[in-house]
């Protein structure tokens, strides 16, 4: 058994390692709250966007998708992915279960004879697709807690050009998707060409366009895009601080464990040591009066 | 018969009820939107955003986005939308003399058409603060 000495160092980093979790926490808390909010407060949009964006799809037909988003190119052999994942570590499996996906997908891609550039925003899947060796080709880092809108654009412009220039057939976007506070999911989408999400009903009806459907296609559609990465931004942030409170929940919660343990352990080292004591005092008074 | 209008952005949901007429800065001018109107599709340009239920009328300022008319319902995708009373007139004027110091200071032509951007937005905030201010003393 460990020196008693040794033991109650143990208990003590443990002990301080709980405080440090437990703060950690706390922090996760208050900031996945607002996170959450965030999240919530700009789902309206993205849906309100989806659901344009589906009505006009199922209306624009044959030569007018021709050179919009919405055209399904040839295949160039060349695709994008926008992977997004949190900054930070110590929030369990998030980042892994994201880069896990985005490995799947390389390989996917790869066996179907594509190569695929990467665009990445945030620090876990910057460093993993440059250690990887990945054809890493616009990042964005540090974008704190609530980004604005004009903070993200620059990459995503960067891959949509190359969209323009008929460089990649298909764009797709990688995220932690936030379902609640336990579940957060990776989820690949499809960005470009963009896909119809249902259809709404209203594609009978007989829609005037201002100025004319071309113009609106053009600005309309790469908004939609960049929405939908904002959007995905969001569900990362928020899933991060979700995943993190959790994480830290349990590593509080198993260094308590562990301080019990060890305490445990220490008092029955000192136990013994007092008995063994006892006992050599008791058995030399016996020999001293058998004596 | 009222329509339903929801305003949003990429921030917020700004409002959502029940409303008699939308008048909307387009590109291509001002569109009043009564109840069955034809369905339309368009862009907005910055500019006073106003709305009229049961005779009273609420003014925003929107800086540019996209408004989709249906039959039931009418969906304004906001870039940035202010409501009048939330604007602070000083400071709105403050925000039009910084936007002219940044088109006099644009270089490239980019530049150029960003900062004539944001001072066509300013103006715009400027003037709703301005209207909402008229308004408020011709109550009186």
């Amino acid at each position: 058994m460990a020196s008693s000495r040794e033991i109650k160092r143990r208990i003590r980093s443990v002990k301080n390692v709980g405080q440090i979790t437990r703060a950690m926490e706390m922090v996760a808390a208050s900031k996945m709250r607002r996170a959450q909010r965030n999240v919530l407060a700009t789902r309206p949009y993205a849906d309100s966007m989806r659901d344009l964006i589906g009505d006009l799809n199922s209306r624009v037909v044959g030569a007018a998708r021709k050179g919009t988003l919405l055209e399904v190119k040839p295949d160039t052999g060349r695709v994008a992915l926008i992977v997004v994942t949190p900054d930070r570590g110590l929030a369990g499996s998030l980042s892994s279960n994201v880069l896990r996906r985005v490995g799947r997908f390389i390989i996917e891609q790869q066996e179907l004879g594509r190569t695929v550039d990467t665009y990445a925003y945030g620090k876990k899947g910057r460093d993993f697709l440059a250690r990887s060796g990945q054809n890493l080709k616009a990042e964005a880092i540090r974008l704190g807690d609530t980004p604005k809108l004009d903070r993200i654009l620059g990459v995503a412009t960067a891959a949509l050009s190359r969209v323009g220039s008929g460089e990649y057939s298909e764009v797709y976007l990688v995220y932690s998707e936030f379902v609640n506070t336990l579940v957060q999911r990776p989820q690949l989408k499809k960005l470009i060409p963009v896909e119809a999400p249902a259809e709404s009903g209203s594609s009978r009806l007989d829609f005037t366009y201002e100025p004319d459907q071309e113009e609106l296609l053009a600005e309309l559609l790469p908004r939609y895009v960049e929405t939908q990465i904002y959007q995905a931004i969001l569900e990362s942030i928020a899933s991060f601080y979700s995943a993190q409170m959790v994480a830290m929940r349990n590593a509080t919660k198993s260094a308590k464990d562990l301080a019990r343990e060890l305490t445990l352990s220490f008092n029955k080292a000192r136990q013994a040591a007092i008995t063994k004591e006892v006992s050599e005092i008791s058995s030399g008074a016996a020999a001293l009066s058998d004596g | 018969m009222p329509i339903h209008l929801k305003i949003v952005t990429a921030e917020r949901e700004i409002f959502a009820d029940d409303v008699d007429l939308v008048s909307a800065p387009t590109r291509d001018g001002r569109v009043g939107i009564l109840p069955r109107h034809a369905p339309l599709l368009t862009i907005l340009t910055s500019g006073e955003l106003d709305i009229v239920k049961d005779g009273v009328r609420t003014p925003f300022a929107v800086s540019g986005g996209f408004m989709e008319v249906l039959p039931t319902k009418i969906t304004i995708l906001a870039d940035t939308v202010e409501r009048a009373d939330e604007i602070d007139e000083a400071r709105a004027q403050q925000a039009v003399r910084l936007a002219e110091e940044g088109r006099a200071a644009a270089q490239s032509e980019r530049d150029m058409e960003l900062a004539e951007a944001k001072l066509r937005k300013e103006m715009a905030r400027l003037q709703v603060a301005r209207l909402k201010e008229i308004s408020r003393r011709q109550g009186r």
